[in-house]
């Protein structure tokens, strides 16, 4: 029987406030333990919540970049569980009327052709703190940095139908929620998690089968290897005759598994209920209308104008519309070179990106600004140099020693299109070497062109690279 | 001395017949040599207090001092004081040095107020009779065989006796109110959101609110000056100008519509309170006020609403409680679940198990319909029904409570009848409204009360109206006897 | 509405109250009592009524989001059960 995956992903995000979602206690990572934790993130005896007006401003920024319903009125609610890294023994999120609800996000699939991903609803929410394992004899450790953090947990409908789509959808918010400013999508510190519940049918079968919900994806790769594991389990005890549970299971990157949680084994009652230390968020045309004017370019749009305006392939665009700063790097290197387009892509995503994965720098951490990239691209287009000098410069500016135009000057790489100088060059080389001067006349026309790259090495050497290559061509047919 | 109002007390100190340091002394004698016979005290703190009261008496010869500067106060034990135990009347805080004020706290050591100590009270307030206490049951001074009411019982108490010239409360379904009236003194409840809740340890968060019990109405007004105002860590506090609630208390009664709900004079009602709060209603007409009746149709339903919201928020607001960052935890526990049941069970007393439990079920899935919800719709029955008669009259008029100060032990495993002693007062915390409740006369020995409801932010009426009254009886200024 | 005792075990799980077998019976007679008392409210019709979560028909306020708070962490472990090297510590927890 041929199956079909059904997918449908819960992505949490972190978002980029200074303070708590309900205390003014830092959010930065990496604190020592429990000293980002202040009264009201602990639960203590007495405390209550106060919302951040900037976690909401940010929520409502995501539901526009996905063309949402923006809740005019909306509701916290308590979810009740116990867990140690709980403190309070309810988390404080939203159940009836969410900020945002019924979005859309179009995403690319492999075949080029686009396909629109529904979202159900996002709502804003209070992280937990992190259980620690290891360190402690037969204990547990808790530190509650992270409780209290705000975090919109994204949910999708189940239109996913196979975990590459699931991790190109996953991608797509990453990018969109790093454009928006609204979190730093960092998912090594957990800034950008998701749970995928997956189930899976006979193709060509409407009705949805039971689904198992799968934690502690922190990763586009993983995103994938979880889901293929968990179809292929689910396929395997269909096959075998037996039936699938409703289960919530943990991801396991290191064994590459997933295994049924034994904190989530008994089935949950929440019981929700309205948070009554908290009113209602009242959110007004006016309010969304001066958020929807602050809203940025987003990748979509971003990507087809580049193709439009500057002319550049669909895999350029892509690539140089990943992120805010990688894009705005190539408008105002464009701008700086005066156009040449299609030369700072190359550069950006060829030279530039090679050295910042080397030295594993972000871009906004690149030792070339954007400025001094588009004044070199400015400098080749003009003749001043090749773009075989242009690679020393590159590597110059690279270690830092100033702008294209300074390192060009100071260490003498401006190219020779004197023709009388290149031509003594040309000279001295033909007449130092007999044997390669006969050998090439000697040869029919087909197999010249490879021979005179004997001479144009030759000049280019003794010139030190800077001898213009077409002017030394032509001159080396005319002679030889 | 300890005869005198705070009215009274804060001119004896700014004319310097006594010093604070004097007054807070003799208070706190009077708390030594007399709470053992009422545990309305859960602990005094002396040490704090003498402080307190040596800086106050600095402030008054530096002519920098309030009305309330140097003069003693004790806190329900519900109010977190930075660096003192703060029990709530458990064992599960009985461990529990609150490492911060309550907003309350704050303000009232800001306007110059000295802490006797913490009073005794129902555990994690729920009840009405100040027997579920881990400390013990507070006796009523009336009658030391009888409970104070509850939960803010030992604030009643102590401020009867006069062990404290007054005391802070809070009020979920009563809790000021109907103490105050078994106990004979003067006790609000404002509007829901004027007092900050911030450190107040949480009941019911929609329906708990702070507010003064003291002798007299003015000296209830002198401290809603000092209370009241809003706080940016209270999501539910509300930013109001400042009102000054002495302006009023002067004010002429004439004119001022009282309404009489039907639904507060049953057959349910004692005989001897029923006539004791129509006698004083007419004091009311006799001073220019007009009586109404008014119909509050859906009273019988606010003993049902409230035993479902406040429960439902409870045993959410208690799963804090865990064993694990504060409070009690249980000895050895096997792994987690061992922890938090056990912690628990051990930790909280019957009345409060009971009400997480009850609180669990109405919200599970399956019945939060039938139960929550449906408790929510009444809620704004009731409310409508307020604010259809406060749209007639000024005020209502009626019985704090159905009868006087009960005997200990009589109601404590009945919880249905004691929870049904809450008739008259729950309702007011479902509407959110304020309300009073005065001396009244007295049924034998024992106090009666008569409470005044009012529409929102109405207080500096009730107080007045409050105060009218006390002029014109002498209730409140009787002592119990032995505490004379 | 009578509650069974399999109902109180429920309950009680649900809670994290620890029920020994003979308070079973004790819980069961005092909350059925207590949802006797509740169970007038059904008598009302309400269809047409909307739920009132609380008193004050007002809207949230907002914070800025700005660092208010700053390390207690010393003060606030003080008071707490079990902490080793700032962290709390629970029994070994299994996920």
């Amino acid at each position: 029987m041929l199956w079909e995956p059904v997918i449908g992903l819960e992505i949490h995000v972190q978002l980029a406030t200074r303070s708590k979602l309900f205390s003014g206690a830092a959010t930065r990572y990496g604190a020592a333990p429990n000293v980002q934790a202040c009264a009201v993130d602990l639960g203590l005896p007495g405390v209550l919540p106060v919302i951040n007006a900037e976690a909401v401003r940010m929520a409502i920024t995501f539901g526009l970049a996905v063309n949402a319903e923006i809740a005019d009125t909306s509701i916290f609610a308590r979810k009740n569980y116990f867990y140690p890294d709980l403190p309070k023994g309810y988390q404080i999120s939203q159940y009836e009327l969410p900020v945002v609800a019924n979005g859309t996000l179009d995403i690319t699939l492999e075949d080029g052709t686009s396909k629109t991903i529904r979202i159900t609803r996002a709502h804003l929410e209070e992280d937990a703190g992190k259980s620690v394992h290891e360190g402690f004899a037969s204990r547990t450790g808790i530190d509650l940095n992270r409780a209290g953090t705000p975090l919109i947990e994204i949910v999708s409908e189940p239109d996913l139908r196979s975990s590459h789509e699931a991790a190109v959808y996953m991608k797509k918010i990453h990018t969109l929620v790093r454009y928006l400013g609204i979190s730093d999508g960092n998912m090594q510190e957990g800034s950008f998690r998701c749970d995928a519940n997956v189930s899976v049918r006979p193709k060509g079968t409407e009705k949805l089968g039971t689904r198992a919900e799968l934690k502690n994806i922190n990763s586009f790769r993983f995103v994938e290897l979880a889901i293929n594991h968990e179809i292929a389990r689910q396929i395997d005890l269909l096959e075998s005759g037996h039936k699938i549970i409703q289960e919530t299971r943990l991801y396991d990157a290191d064994k590459d598994e997933t295994r049924p949680m034994r904190s989530k084994e008994e089935a949950n009652d929440y019981r929700y209920f309205p948070d009554p230390d908290l009113l209602p968020i009242h959110i007004t045309i006016d309010d969304i209308a001066l958020i929807r004017n602050t809203l940025p370019e987003l990748p979509d749009h971003k990507r087809t104008r580049f193709i439009k305006d500057y002319a550049l392939s669909e895999y350029d665009s892509e690539q140089l519309s990943g992120s805010r700063e990688i894009a705005d790097y190539f408008e105002t290197a464009v701008s700086t070179a005066g156009g040449q387009a299609k030369l700072c892509a190359n550069w950006i995503i060829g030279d530039l990106t090679a050295t910042l994965n080397a030295r594993n720098l972000e871009l906004s951490a690149s030792p070339v600004t954007a400025s001094q990239l588009g004044g070199m691209i400015k400098r080749i287009a003009d003749n001043t140099i090749s773009s075989k000098i242009a690679k020393q410069v590159f590597e110059a500016m690279c270690n830092g020693e100033g702008d294209a135009d300074a390192i060009i000057a100071s260490k003498g790489l401006q190219q020779v299109t004197d023709t009388g100088a290149i031509e003594k060059i040309v000279d001295e080389v033909i007449n130092a070497s007999p044997e390669q001067v006969k050998q090439y006349r000697d040869s029919p026309e087909e197999k010249r062109a490879k021979l005179i790259g004997y001479f144009v090495g030759q000049i280019m050497k003794k010139s030190q690279g800077k001898a213009n290559p077409q002017q030394v061509n032509q001159l080396l047919k005319d002679k030889l | 001395m300890h005869e005198h109002t705070l009215a009274e007390l804060s001119r004896l100190l700014n004319t310097g017949k006594i010093s604070s340091t004097e007054l807070t002394r003799l208070y706190l004698e009077r708390a030594e040599r007399l709470n053992p016979q009422l545990n309305g005290y859960i602990n005094t703190t002396p040490e704090r207090a003498l402080a307190q009261a040596k800086a106050a008496d600095l402030t008054i010869l530096h002519k920098n001092h309030g009305p309330l500067t140097g003069i003693p106060i004790a806190h329900k034990d519900i109010f977190c004081v930075d660096g003192t135990r703060t029990s709530c009347g458990s064992k599960m805080l009985d461990n529990f040095i609150a490492p911060y004020n309550a907003t309350v706290v704050e303000k009232l050591d800001a306007a110059g107020m000295v802490t006797l100590g913490k009073t005794n009270m129902d555990e994690f307030a729920m009840g009405s009779s100040t027997e579920t206490s881990y400390y013990g049951p507070t006796t009523n001074p009336w009658d030391t065989s009888r409970v104070p009411g509850g939960s803010s019982g030992g604030s009643a108490s102590v401020v009867a006796a006069r062990l404290a010239p007054a005391a802070t409360g809070t009020d979920t379904g009563g809790s000021i109110r109907q103490p105050a009236a078994l106990c004979g003194i003067t006790g609000l409840k404002p509007t829901y959101g004027l007092v900050s809740r911030y450190g107040m340890i949480a009941f019911a968060s929609s329906l708990d609110q702070g507010g003064p019990m003291s002798r007299t109405a003015e000296d209830a007004a002198m401290l809603m000056n000092a209370m009241v105002g809003f706080d940016p860590r209270d999501s539910t506090s509300l930013a109001r100008p400042k009102l000054d609630y002495t302006a009023h208390l002067s004010d002429s009664l004439a004119g001022v519509k009282v309404g009489i709900p039907k639904q507060y004079f049953t057959d349910d009602l004692d005989t001897d309170t029923a006539n004791k709060v129509q006698e004083a209603i007419k004091q009311f007409e006799q001073a220019g006020a007009s009586l109404h009746p008014v119909d509050l149709p859906n009273t019988h339903l606010s003993i049902p609403a409230y035993y479902v919201i406040a429960p439902a928020e409870a045993s959410s607001n208690l799963s804090r409680f865990d064993g694990v960052r504060f409070g009690y935890r249980c000895q050895n526990p096997v792994d987690l679940l061992d922890l938090y049941t056990r912690s628990r069970a051990e930790g909280f007393g019957r009345e409060v198990k009971r009400r997480i439990m009850i609180g669990t079920y109405v919200l599970s899935a399956g019945y939060f319909d039938a139960y929550y919800l449906k408790a929510q719709k009444i809620r704004r029955l009731i409310r409508d029904d307020f604010q259809n008669a406060l749209k007639q009259v000024d005020v209502i008029m009626g019985p704090t409570t159905p009868k006087p100060a009960f005997k200990l032990n009589e109601l404590i495993d009945d919880p249905v009848s004691m929870y049904l002693s809450d008739i008259f007062t729950v309702s007011v915390n479902l509407a959110g409204l304020p309300a009073i409740s005065i001396p009244a006369g007295f049924s034998g020995q024992l106090p009666i009360g008569l409470q005044i409801i009012g529409d929102y932010f109405s207080e500096a009426k009730l107080l007045n109206i409050a105060h009218q009254y006390q002029l014109h009886t002498d209730w409140h200024k009787q002592t119990p006897g032995g505490f004379a | 509405m009578s509650l069974q005792q399999s109902d109180i075990r429920t309950i009680a799980k649900l809670a994290r109250l620890a029920v020994k077998e003979d308070e079973l019976a004790q819980y069961q007679q005092a909350l059925g009592s207590i949802l006797g008392l509740v169970e007038q409210m059904q008598a009302v019709q309400t269809d047409t009524v909307a739920p009132l979560a609380h008193p004050l028909d007002i809207h949230a306020r907002l914070r800025p989001d700005v660092v208010t708070e700053t390390d207690q962490r010393a003060k606030f472990q003080q008071i707490a059960p079990e902490t080793e090297n700032g962290f709390y510590l629970v029994p070994r927890v299994i996920e």
